[in-house]
Formats: C-alpha cells, structure tokens, sequence
C-alpha cells in the first residue's frame, strides 16, 4: 500500500517538475516549487513507513519548515528585491 | 476484529489520499493559465495531505510517530494555503490579472 | 512572569515529544536550545509593536475545524470533477467578499479557511472586504462564502472587544 502511495506521489513530483521547467511566467515556477515541497515532505514520510524507519518523519518536519520559508523567500525577493528589512514606500505604491 | 477495521480504513485514506494528490498534478499540468492551476494546487494541499497523513496516523498507532505526524499535518494544514495566498497575492501585485467569465463571453461572441 | 514560564514549559514538551529519548546529554542540548529560542522570541516580542490576542472561543472553534473538514471535503469533489472532464468547465471570476470579525486573528482564519476550500482563494485583503478569486463561479458561491463568514463570526469571543482600545483590551487579558 504504501509502495502504490510512493510510485503515485513519485508521479506527481514529475508532473511538478515539469510545471516547473515549462512554466510560461515566474508565479507559475513559484507554485511549481511550492507544489514539488509539498509532495516531498509527503514521499519522504512514506519512505519512511516504506522501509519501517520513522526517523524520516524528522526529516520530512524539517523539509516542511524549509520549503515554506523557501516560498516566501522567493516571492519577498521578488517583489521586494531585497531579503532583510524592506526599504520604505509610500501606502498604495507598488 | 479492531485491528482489521483500523487496516482498511488506513488503506482506504493511503489510497485515496494518492490519488487526489495525483489528480492535483495532473490539474497543474492541464488547466490553462495561472489563475486556475492555482486551485489544482489547492486539492493536493487540503486533501491529499489530510488524507494521506491520516491514513500513516492510523498505520503508526499511538506513538510518538503519531504525533510527529499530527504536527507535520497541522503545520502543512496552516502554511498550505498561506503560500498559495502569497503566491496569488505576489502574481496580484505585479500585474497579472484574471480572465473573468464576462471576457471568455465577450471573446465567444465576438469569434 | 507566568507567561516565560509556560513559554520555556510548552517549548520543554515539544522538545521531549519530538526526541523520544532521556538521555544525560540530549537533556543538556534540548535545555540550551529551548534557552536559546526563547532568547530569540523575547528579541522579535520587543521589534513587532502589536502584540497578538487569542480571541477565539476553543470549544466553538473545534466545531468550526469539523464543519470546515466538510466543506473541504465537498468543494473537492467539486474541482476533482473540473480537472478530470475533458472540457474543463471553467468560469473564473474575481470578486470582493465582505467579513464581518473584528480581531486580527479571526479574519486570518477566514482568509485562509477560503483558501484552503478548494475553488476559492483570498488574492488580496483589505480592511472589510477580500478579493477572492473563483475556479467555477456562480451566484451560490456568494452565499456560500457568506455562510462561512457568519461561522467564523460565531467563533469570535466578543468579550475582548468590549473596549474601543485594541491595546488597552490586551492589557487585561495579560492579568
């Protein structure tokens, strides 16, 4: 069961990648990144079950915080240009 | 007698968990623009993960594992839908404006 | 005072939860990590200038997490339909929802609760009202969203919002 969970989400992580290098815009890579974490923390934990070693649910945990802040990383830098403080603008000017 | 209710009732989640997550990729590949994928990414974030970590819940039994797993399921249940909101948002921001179903009309009846 | 002490016990049980294990010296590491974050949350308490209220009632807001599940489940089957018929029946349609909750944390629930329902997401939030974007929209989805707006409403303890200060109410809650 968890081999058939594994090969689906292996799938899903390719149809992502493949979003990914032939996304026409850039908001459409940063939903395919998103997409490809999400899927990742998923196959990581099944892994884990799949080979009877549940210490890669830490590793799953810890790819989830990353790909998170990864996202909003990405999407600050692009709106920003900058990734620490945020240089001032006028309300309503973007 | 449980423990086989417990067994099926994990597969079922496992199983249908999968393919929901499979049918949200095949979403982001076929919908045609941005605005749309973006809700074939929300299916593999609400239901695909809530089934499928409910489903390694019920396989792991009352463990630690179990509730490493009800942390990642929370933490994915609330950071989920803020990235597709910071996505849509930063898309918003720069621009990138939806076709309302008003234009699709438009152009039909134009062609 | 009792707000450290049940930060530094709540970080202690995570902390114990995630390890497993009692050893003298993963003891020792957990105790300098759980130091050093709080060290950390004291730093980012002192930068943001509003502090954040809980102002939720907790038995109201488990029902709303079940009746959210359902929703969730519903919608699903909604968009599973679009993507697996061949001709994709999309409708997308921008349109501005209002919200009625009063405290920060309540509209950051409804926001993502609309997100999180698959079809529906929160593109940009001003103060009354967000911009919600539709996969298939029609006149129902309005209804719909005001439905929630009314459940999310429900969940609000009003009690913290007697007072006309944001600040002054937070204060009291301290105590």
């Amino acid at each position: 069961m968890f081999a058939i969970a594994a090969i689906a989400l292996l799938i899903a992580m390719f149809l992502g990648l493949a979003r990914l290098f032939k996304g026409p815009t850039l908001y459409d890579r940063a939903l395919a990144v998103n997409a490809f974490g999400t899927f990742t923390v998923l196959f990581i934990g099944v892994m884990g079950f799949l080979n009877q070693r549940p210490d890669f649910l830490d590793i799953s945990l810890l790819y989830a915080l990353i790909n998170f802040a990864g996202t909003i990383a990405i999407l600050k830098f692009f709106r920003y240009r900058a990734l620490g403080d945020v240089p001032q603008k006028p309300e309503g000017d973007q | 007698m449980q423990a086989m209710i417990i067994e099926a009732l994990s597969w079922i989640f496992i199983i249908s968990g999968a393919i929901f997550l499979l049918i949200g990729a095949i979403g982001i590949i076929r919908f045609p623009d941005f605005w749309s994928r973006l809700h074939a990414l929300s299916v593999c974030d609400s239901a695909g993960m809530i089934l499928l970590v409910l489903g390694m819940m019920l396989q792991a039994g009352l463990s630690f594992i179990t509730i490493k797993l009800a942390i990642i399921g929370v933490f994915l249940f609330i950071t989920g839908p803020t990235a597709t909101h910071a996505v849509a948002n930063a898309a918003f921001m720069s621009g990138n404006r939806p076709k309302s179903y008003k234009d699709d009309k438009q152009e039909e009846e134009n062609a | 005072m009792i707000k450290a002490i049940l930060t530094l016990l709540s970080l202690a049980i995570l902390w114990v939860l995630m390890s497993g294990l009692f050893k003298p010296l993963l003891l020792i590491l957990g105790a300098v990590s759980i130091l050093i974050t709080y060290f950390f949350m004291r730093r980012m308490n002192k930068i943001e200038d509003e502090p954040i209220t809980i102002a939720l009632k907790p038995f109201k807001f488990l029902g709303y997490c079940i009746w959210l599940l359902k929703e969730i489940a519903l919608a699903n089957w909604a968009v599973t339909k679009v993507i697996l018929s061949p001709r994709m029946p999309i409708r997308q349609n921008l349109f501005s929802i209002p919200h009625s909750q009063q405290g920060d944390m309540a509209s950051t629930i409804f926001a993502n609760s609309i997100t999180l329902t698959p079809g529906t997401i929160t593109v940009e939030t001003e103060p009354g009202y967000f911009l919600v974007h539709a996969l298939s929209f029609s006149e129902d989805d309005l209804d719909a969203l005001a439905d929630m707006d009314g459940h999310v409403a429900a969940i609000e303890d009003q009690r913290y919002f007697k007072t006309p200060s944001y600040q002054s109410t937070h204060e009291k809650v301290e105590d």
